[in-house]
């Protein structure tokens, strides 16, 4: 299991993927948006989303755990 | 004249604005976004007023309400700030057409100086040097190449829309123009809806030198020196100084001879910056014009002893100017930092509560600040939250002047840039006035 967790404080501003997704190592997840710039996460390994800890705008702090995959 | 006035803008520039229509005696009204109901600018003016939410379409780009506010508090006047709605030509028509001075210049100009190639065209009609390239959008790859090849590589691919640094590419030879054009077509279409690229011959080793002008509403135009903005950071400014440390005497006042007659040539009337590219032969070429004031204007009002929103104000009331070049002093040397609520390395925002602010205190220190003590730094806007400007009889007074002011810079709760900014005013490359817009990445990354 890996935790993809947001590097900034901020809102969501997009969810790339869904639950059941595949993704790939350094494949943008989301998108953070905060003080007028676009933060892209990404996954840093392989693996299939198994659960979305956040929506579109909600507001995260840093440290924040966006995505799980497994 | 102007009487009452508003300002459309928060933070750091709505409280400059504030003091200078105190000293003026003008009745001032702030409004606020429900994010900002705690800023010291709030508090400072005569009257203020809610504008909407914390989102910046339902606050401060929020123009009907802006109007209305104006009309309610009976304003007369309108002072843009910079960013959200100061460059934008269809509020200062709604301005005029609801009875207010919009302060600054007329908005057919705005509007031409919005757009990369329009302002290419008209700058070059009114003489000044343009860097090699085209006054028109590219059509298709072949055209690309075939013009890269007539300008000679490296050549920068632009976006005509662009801004902020977005959609811009160094190409240094045909392969890397076949790999970029697409991509940088697909990109600028993203962004700014106009996929129009357009080429130029690319500046080795440039510098960003800026000359404010003012003029006022009878072809009277006057330059303020200029300002040298090269220390930036995602294509931001992050350091500013006035003189330039790199410009020689001959091409300072060439530049700004040149900028004041192109202004009085397209007409031009309130204060403006025009942007340059310097190279390492002193050659200047015209980047851009901002029509409003600029973040950096403090240390041009430093370095010649006036105030820039003063005579904003005045010329945007009919005053005629009273100042000739002659009357346009320079004295000493000032040097702005702007600080940001972000990771000194990473560039991320912070945004986050203010536990305590310590500031340092010298008579060669200027505070511009848009956050007390306890301020909640919030993630809707801009990430600056102040600015110190420092001075000095000389260059090196200022630059140390500026390291012992950092170091007593405390700001606890959020991460800030004055890590960055200490390790550049300590840099031996910053001193000798190594300071090219690749100054970060040159110097200080590892």
């Amino acid at each position: 299991m890996e935790e993809i967790k947001a590097s900034m404080a901020g809102s969501v501003w997009k969810i790339n993927v869904s639950v059941g997704a595949e993704v790939v190592e350094a494949q943008d997840v989301v998108i953070l948006e905060s003080m007028k710039m676009e933060i892209p996460i990404s996954a840093v390994g392989n693996g299939v989303v198994t659960e979305l800890k956040v929506k579109e705008g909600d507001f995260v702090n840093e440290g924040d755990v966006l995505v799980i995959i497994e | 004249m102007v009487t009452k006035l508003l300002i459309a803008n928060r933070g750091e520039i709505a409280a400059r604005i504030i003091r200078t229509c105190k000293k003026m005696n003008i009745p001032c009204v702030a409004v606020y976004s429900e994010a900002d109901q705690n800023a010291p600018y709030v508090s400072m003016a005569d009257e203020a007023y809610l504008l909407g939410g914390p989102k910046v379409n339902e606050s401060y780009l929020h123009v009907e309400k802006i109007l209305e506010i104006a009309k309610k508090a009976n304003c007369d006047s309108i002072h843009p700030g910079y960013g959200f709605l100061s460059e934008n030509a269809d509020f200062a028509r709604s301005c005029s057409r609801a009875g207010l001075t919009f302060i600054g210049p007329n908005p057919d100009i705005i509007e031409k100086m919005g757009n990369k190639v329009e302002a290419r065209k008209l700058m070059e009609a009114a003489g000044l040097p343009l860097v090699k390239g085209l006054s028109r959008p590219l059509i298709n790859l072949e055209d690309a190449s075939k013009s890269a090849a007539e300008i000679g590589y490296p050549v920068m691919l632009k976006a005509a829309a662009g801004g902020g640094g977005i959609g811009m590419q160094a190409v240094w030879n045909e392969e890397d123009l076949i790999a970029a054009f697409s991509g940088n077509q697909k990109r600028a279409e993203m962004f700014f809806g106009n996929g129009d690229m357009f080429i130029e011959k690319l500046i080795e080793k440039p510098r960003h030198i800026e000359i404010q002008v003012l003029a006022d509403q009878f072809g009277e135009a006057v330059y303020l020196w200029e300002r040298e903005c090269s220390i930036q950071r995602r294509n931001q400014k992050v350091v500013e100084e006035a003189p330039s440390p790199f410009l020689d005497e001959d091409t300072r006042i060439n530049m700004g001879q040149s900028a004041v007659r192109a202004i009085k040539e397209i007409g031009y009337q309130n204060a403006g910056t025009i942007e340059f590219l310097v190279d390492e032969q002193q050659q200047f070429y015209f980047l851009e014009m901002n029509t409003r004031l600029q973040v950096e204007h403090p240390i041009t009002e430093e370095i010649t002893g006036l105030d820039l929103v003063e005579l904003q104000i005045r010329v945007a009331s009919g005053e005629k100017l009273a100042l000739t070049q002659a009357d346009i002093k320079r004295e000493g040397h000032a040097i702005e930092v702007r600080i940001y609520a972000e990771d000194p390395v990473t560039f991320f925002p912070s945004p986050g509560t203010i536990t305590s602010l310590i500031l340092p205190e010298n008579e060669y220190i200027r505070h511009e600040l848009g956050v007390h003590g306890a301020s909640i730094v919030s993630p809707f806007y801009d990430p600056m939250i102040a600015k110190m400007i420092v001075k000095g009889d000389t260059r090196n007074e200022a630059i140390d002047n500026l390291s012992s002011a950092l170091e007593g810079y405390q700001i606890n709760g959020i991460k800030t840039n004055i890590p960055l900014l200490l390790d550049i005013s300590k840099h031996p490359a910053f001193r000798e006035g190594d300071t090219t817009t690749d100054f970060i990445d040159k110097h200080l990354k590892n």
